[in-house]
């Protein structure tokens, strides 16, 4: 995961060749994966507290992480497994953090929803909704400030748009200028709340204008859409230093976390089935391979590469120690 | 040495440590047009530039987390709060992502931030602008907490500070500012975060103050010399984390320690500093720890009130007597 991948010439129409199309289908199926086995290690209590599940958002994560560079920067709320798997963790040390062992990427000491990893440049993991905007605003101030052409990639939920620290965040990034791609994961639901029992402007692309900065909606279940608007929005941001706003239309299949495992109560049943009819990994597969782009043979070849991959993920969670009891007191401070 | 006021003091401390290390810029409101709401970056926008004095918005939380974001990928952030009272709206960004970015990340993200800015009781500012705002921070794992005395405190404890790896709280007073005192022009004088200091040697009790309750409480103490009582005065500079050592020391010296704090004393540094005194030093004390506390009512506006809130001399008087078993004259 974390190559660049630009477009290439094909034959095909959708603007990807085999190698990008068999990386996105791997790089997406990795996180559905990955999240099918943390929510059964979950039931049998391995991993604890909350546990917030991306499926059916993968493509967003995937698409935009396609159009990074590896130096890029990332930044997420708590629903980042993803985000963290798509910028480049290895998915045996994500696995490892959340059982709470000692070889996860924050030593067992962050869990599910404080994923950071320095390697990657993977900057968290935020649990407190909106607080990482700012600092996803620093970042792109900190880039500025060495002279540099990196960018920031903040995702953050439609739960995150009422808090003041979107406004904040929005206002000082456009106000200076800085390269920071806000992108909102409108799921349609802040836990149990619809956007539109929260936001007096539910297209909440729009709040772009408020700013003076480039806004756009995109379907977040095209991967390949997604590629496209992020694309230009970095582009804008390595070169004229101009934040966007992303807003990716997508829809969470399972619960807020895994203690409201059906999500029936706020939403219908209907609603849900009907939502899962735009699975992005299923449209995407089916694309590429009735487009010729991957054959059947192709894409099974990726399934299986990434089933493996998580079965090691979970054998290695499981057979890393819990960290060792003076832990408890180390990582308070860095010591000089 | 040189002598100057605590604006001054830590004026140059901000120019040293900027010009020594590129990485260490300015934010907040009204640091760099308006050479800060107290004057203390006078200066340094001409010096150093828009880039490096960054003037925002009223928003403090948003810039707050622009420092922790900055500070979380090299860079070290001095970020100004016009008051501290304002650090409130920050205090998401200074508690749950400053405090506990190292931890919370397995030690991969540290960050060294300095948030600093006037606090304490101020002059007839009234209930929302003049307050201890220590209480806030200091119990929280993650910070450290600095409240500097005089102006070489200041300047030695904000440059220590500045080149600290972690987020440290620093906590200045609007009426300090004009005070002067000596001042080291070493660039590399530094104070160590951490360290406590013995203001005054005596033998027959340790009182604990800082801020504007030091100099009460060293005024306190010159009066009782008079009557033969010997104080002994510390200053912990640092809150957190605190030397309870020097601390210690003192109290096994003298056998009697009393604390004075400006702020409302319900669960507040004396309390803490009463706990580990009792705990460490019981069989060495001679009387109960004293406290002597802010009201444990709101700052009022109204002069007399005002004066009513914050501990007197006379009240830092009294305990000392009590504690010492001696009746007023």
């Amino acid at each position: 995961m974390a190559k660049t991948l630009t477009r290439s010439g094909t034959s095909s129409g959708l603007g990807v060749d085999a190698a990008v199309a068999r990386q996105l289908l791997g790089d997406m199926l990795l996180i559905r994966r990955f999240e099918e086995k943390a929510a059964e290690a979950y039931a049998l209590g391995k991993i604890g507290g909350f546990l917030h599940l991306y499926i059916g958002e993968e493509a967003v994560a995937v698409g935009t992480t396609s159009m990074l560079r590896p130096d890029d920067y990332a930044i997420s709320a708590y629903r980042e497994h993803g985000h963290c798997l798509a910028k480049g963790s290895d998915p045996k040390r994500v696995m490892a953090e959340l059982f709470g062992r000692r070889d996860g990427l924050s030593k067992g000491k962050g869990g599910s929803m404080h994923l950071f990893d320095k390697g990657t440049n993977f900057l968290g993991g935020h649990a407190i909704v909106g607080a990482h905007l700012p600092i996803a605003v620093g970042v792109g101030f900190a880039i500025k400030y060495r002279g540099g052409d990196q960018v920031i990639v903040c995702y953050f939920g439609d739960g995150a748009v009422p808090e003041g620290e979107f406004h904040e965040a929005m206002n000082l990034a456009a106000l200076w200028k800085l390269p920071v791609l806000f992108l909102c994961e409108n799921n349609r639901y802040a836990m149990g709340t619809s956007t539109d029992r929260a936001l007096a402007q539910t297209e909440i692309w729009k709040f772009a204008e408020t700013y003076g900065v480039p806004g756009e909606r995109v379907d977040g279940m095209d991967v390949l859409a997604i590629r496209d608007a992020v694309g230009r929005a970095v582009a804008r941001a390595r070169t004229e230093k101009t934040p966007s706003l992303i807003e990716a239309d997508t829809y969470r299949f399972r619960g807020h976390s895994m203690r409201d495992p059906a999500g029936a109560v706020y939403r219908t049943r209907e609603e849900v089935e009907r939502e899962k009819l735009r699975d992005p990994i299923v449209l995407f597969r089916e694309k590429v391979v009735s487009a010729g782009v991957l054959s059947e043979a192709d894409a099974r070849a990726v399934e299986k590469d990434v089933n493996d991959r998580i079965d090691e993920a979970v054998a290695y969670a499981d057979a890393s120690p819990e960290p060792p009891g003076e832990w408890l007191f180390t990582d308070i401070y860095k010591e000089s | 040495m040189a002598v100057m006021t605590y604006r001054d003091a830590l004026n140059m401390a901000l120019r040293e440590e900027m010009r020594r290390d590129g990485r260490v810029f300015l934010i907040g409101e009204e640091i760099g047009l308006y050479d800060g709401a107290y004057k203390v970056t006078q200066g340094l926008l001409k010096e150093f530039g828009p880039q490096r004095v960054v003037d925002t918005p009223i928003a403090e939380s948003g810039f707050t987390g622009v420092g922790i974001g900055a500070a979380m990928v090299g860079l070290r952030p001095v970020v100004e709060m016009m008051t501290f009272n304002f650090a409130l709206l920050a205090l998401d960004q200074i508690v749950n992502s400053a405090a506990k970015m190292c931890y919370m990340s397995g030690g991969q993200f540290n960050v060294p931030i300095v948030i600093r800015g006037p606090g304490g009781p101020a002059a007839q500012l009234a209930a929302q602008h003049s307050q201890s705002m220590e209480t806030y921070f200091y119990h929280v794992p993650g910070l450290k907490v600095v409240r500097p005395t005089t102006p070489m405190d200041a300047k030695g404890l904000l440059k220590a500070a500045i080149r600290d790896d972690n987020p440290v709280i620093f906590i200045e007073s609007e009426t300090l500012y004009h005070v002067k005192g000596e001042v080291p022009e070493d660039p590399e004088f530094l104070i160590p975060l951490g360290k406590a200091l013995v203001r005054r040697e005596g033998t027959d009790v340790t009182v604990i103050a800082y801020m504007g309750m030091m100099y009460r409480a060293m005024e306190a103490a010159e009066d009782l010399e008079k009557e033969g009582i010997s104080v002994e005065l510390v200053d912990p500079r640092t809150l957190r984390p605190m030397d309870t050592e020097t601390i210690i020391n003192s109290v096994r010296k003298t056998h009697r320690c009393v604390v004075v704090e400006a702020g409302a004393g319900f669960a507040g540094m004396g309390s803490e500093i009463g706990a580990f005194v009792t705990e460490q030093a019981f069989d060495d004390l001679d009387a109960p720890v004293e406290r002597v506390t802010g009201a444990n009512a709101p700052m009022p506006y109204a002069r007399n009130l005002e004066k009513l809130k914050t501990p007197s001399k006379d009240r830092i008087v009294a305990a000392i007597r009590r504690v010492c078993n001696v009746n007023g004259s």
